[in-house]
């Protein structure tokens, strides 16, 4: 006959080793999102590595979504740069991010080019973060840029269009951003299973973190009324 | 005082052959008039082919089919002695180079920096090897007893007189210093050693030899002092490198440009200086030649790096003709500060400053490359920012987008939702009029649009689609991202 013993008994004569899930160290590198850092098995962004973000168009919150972690980088050594961006950075509205605009450096390169100076500014650990725009980029030169930042310790950032999600890619993780409804999905993290269901990140308004507090103003609804009976009256 | 002579006895060869793309090949330096040319020096190759100095070039041409006969030049003797002079300069203040192929430096003065005799004397000969210089060194307490010495040894170091009359007493009359005619008439007098000839009386031998001789001899025991004249190291670097051949493409350069980068720091070296701004002359056989001008933003000296930008400056160099001559000319040598970098700083590999890493980039992408940010003053916006960092107040927390189009574009989209405006911006009466109303608009894809219209004139809203008929007449000029 056999003996039956219970749980209890059993746990409590420590024979039994049971592990527990430790406390998560915090990231060093926070992504200023707390829904964002909750669903990242880091806490954060990869401490060093490329991530990408895969864009359905320019100007869907991108910015909103890297200034944060810009800005903190910005006060600290080391230089942020900008390897051909597709647009100006409109100077008054990074400075009112919280970037150090002294920290920031723009490489003006074509295509053929941008790719060798993203990987030079990753791997030469002068940076602490690289934004780069690669357009048709294969696998190969993704993985250059992945190991260039794991050289140089460094936050690499690709940001490329949303058809690029179909294809693999080695970078570290890759996020999609998308515009209606706003939200982001996780696609790949490294480290972890990503998360099933899309993080809400709702543009709150136009306008980045505020220099004071950090706290993301909207625009307050009451001035855009007043605006739009201001111009009824006009007609 | 304690006097290191290093003595070149190849310096001709030497300089020719560390140009040369393949120095292991046999190659051999001819001097002579046309009608009778005579083989200077070989190389160990072209030795083991049974060449020999001395040889007429045609016999040699008789022993050995292929080497490579260079013409000597003399004024290629003097820039490499005066080269290494340079580069001695940064071991010690007092350096000659009066005696033909020989450098004499003052070392003692130099041993608190350098380390003892033995060490220093290793790091010279480290230097010279690296540099392609076959050399020998001793070290006596005067000039011109380790200038005799260096005949007959190599790597003999006196420290003081006595061992130095010894070991001068050895030294064969040949050897010593003296006029080839006197020291064959000191040799058929039966005198071989130095020693014997010193022992002589004074009077007698000075009728015999001559006062100049008889001068050689005092200034070998140090008993007449005489006076070195000393290197002053010049305020500007040039140096040339002769092809022989038509150079086609940048890589044939490559090896040339290395050479001459390496030069140009070690003479930085020895001056304790950096070099901002350097030219590359590319000389052609019929055109004009071709200058590349190669700027640094702060003074540098690292041979690496100058190699490397050098380098980048170059591929982008289109010439009208193949190259025959590299020339590399720096008139402006600033004074360098090394940057200040924490001892016990952990670094990844391959990192580089930043301003090393600006500069390469500059030097692949174009000088205009590399921008900082910076804001202005102004209320328009393609005035209020500007490519380089300026100390100007935050501007005021408007609304403003992070992308901004560096040409406003028409705005087409079905379906524009206006979050916000208009905002009026209105000034530049004096440079560039400027009068618009800025929107805030939501494209059909989710985007947010900062787009203007001309001032006073409202976007025509219907109630049915508030937007539709809005599409018309938005310029776009930024994303709020």
């Amino acid at each position: 006959m056999a003996v039956v013993s219970s749980l209890e008994s059993l746990l409590e004569s420590r024979q039994v080793w049971r592990g527990r899930p430790a406390p998560r160290a915090p990231s060093s590198q926070p992504t200023g999102f707390p829904d964002l850092d909750d669903a990242l098995p880091e806490g954060g962004w990869p401490e060093t590595g490329l991530t990408e973000l895969l864009l359905p168009a320019d100007g869907v919150g991108e910015l909103r979504l890297l200034w944060p972690t810009l800005a903190r980088l910005s006060q600290a050594d080391g230089m942020i740069a900008l390897i051909a961006p597709p647009y100006l950075p409109y100077a008054p509205a990074w400075m009112n991010a919280g970037i150090r605009l002294q920290r920031l450096q723009i490489v003006r390169a074509d295509p053929r080019d941008a790719l060798w100076a993203t990987e030079q500014c990753l791997r030469s650990a002068a940076c602490s973060a690289v934004l780069c725009w690669p357009r048709q980029v294969d696998d190969r030169a993704l993985r250059r840029l992945q190991v260039a930042a794991e050289a140089g310790q460094c936050l690499g950032f690709a940001l490329r269009p949303i058809k690029a999600a179909a294809n693999p890619s080695p970078a570290a993780l890759r996020i999609a951003v998308d515009a209606d409804p706003a939200r982001l999905r996780i696609l790949k993290c490294r480290g972890g299973n990503p998360p099933p269901q899309a993080i809400p990140f709702a543009a709150d308004g136009c306008r980045p973190p505020s220099r004071q507090g950090g706290v993301v103003r909207a625009f307050p609804p009451s001035r855009v009324h007043k605006l739009y009976a201001l111009r009824a009256r006009t007609h | 005082m304690l006097w290191a002579c290093i003595l070149l006895p190849q310096l001709a060869l030497d300089g020719v052959l560390r140009r040369h793309p393949d120095p292991a090949a046999p190659l051999a330096l001819v001097t002579g008039p046309a009608q009778r040319r005579v083989l200077r020096a070989v190389n160990a190759s072209a030795k083991a082919a049974g060449l020999r100095a001395g040889q007429s070039l045609g016999a040699a041409q008789a022993l050995c089919s292929r080497f490579t006969a260079v013409a000597h030049d003399p004024a290629e003797d003097v820039r490499w002695h005066r080269f290494l002079a340079a580069w001695a300069y940064r071991y010690s203040s007092l350096v000659s180079h009066e005696m033909p192929s020989a450098l004499l430096l003052e070392v003692e003065a130099s041993f608190k920096l350098f380390g003892p005799w033995p060490r220093f004397e290793a790091q010279l000969r480290e230097d010279l090897k690296s540099l392609g210089f076959r050399h020998r060194i001793t070290l006596a307490p005067n000039p011109y007893a380790a200038r005799a010495l260096a005949n007959q040894h190599d790597g003999l170091a006196i420290l003081t007189d006595g061992p130095l009359h010894n070991a001068l007493a050895q030294l064969p009359v040949e050897r010593s210093g003296l006029p080839a005619e006197v020291a064959s008439s000191l040799r058929r007098m039966g005198l071989s050693k130095l020693g014997q000839v010193v022992a002589l009386p004074r009077v007698a031998l000075g009728r015999r030899v001559g006062k100049d001789a008889l001068a050689h001899l005092d200034r070998l025991t140090g008993s007449l002092p005489t006076p070195l004249r000393y290197y002053q190291p010049p305020d500007s670097f040039s140096s040339r490198i002769d092809l022989n051949y038509d150079v086609e493409s940048s890589q044939a350069l490559l090896f040339p440009l290395r050479r001459l980068t390496a030069d140009l720091a070690a003479y930085l070296a020895g001056r304790d200086g950096g070099v901002e701004r350097f030219t590359l002359v590319l000389e052609h056989e019929r055109c004009a030649d071709t200058e590349v001008v190669v700027g640094l933003l702060a003074p540098e000296r690292d041979s690496a790096m100058l190699f490397e930008l050098a380098r980048g400056r170059l591929e982008q160099e289109r010439v009208p003709a193949p190259v025959r001559g590299v020339q590399l000319l720096a008139r402006e040598l600033p004074p360098f500060v090394p940057a200040g970098r924490d001892l016990f700083d952990a670094r990844p590999q391959q990192a580089v400053p930043w301003e090393q890493l600006r500069e390469r980039l500059r030097a692949r992408l174009g000088d205009e490359s590399v921008q900082g940010l910076g804001v202005r003053a102004d209320h328009r916006p393609e005035r209020a920012w500007q490519a380089e960092h300026s100390r100007v107040a935050p501007p005021a927390d408007l609304p403003r987008p992070g992308w901004l189009l560096p040409h406003p574009v028409p705005l087409r989209d079905h379906q524009l939702r206006i979050l916000a405006g208009p905002e009026r911006i209105e000034t530049g009466w004096w440079d560039g009029d400027l009068r618009r109303d800025y929107y805030l608009l939501q494209t059909s894809q989710g985007q947010r649009a900062w787009a203007y219209r001309a001032a006073g004139d409202p976007p025509r809203l219907t109630s049915h689609h508030p937007a539709s008929s809005a599409a018309d007449g938005f310029m776009l000029h930024g994303w709020f991202s």
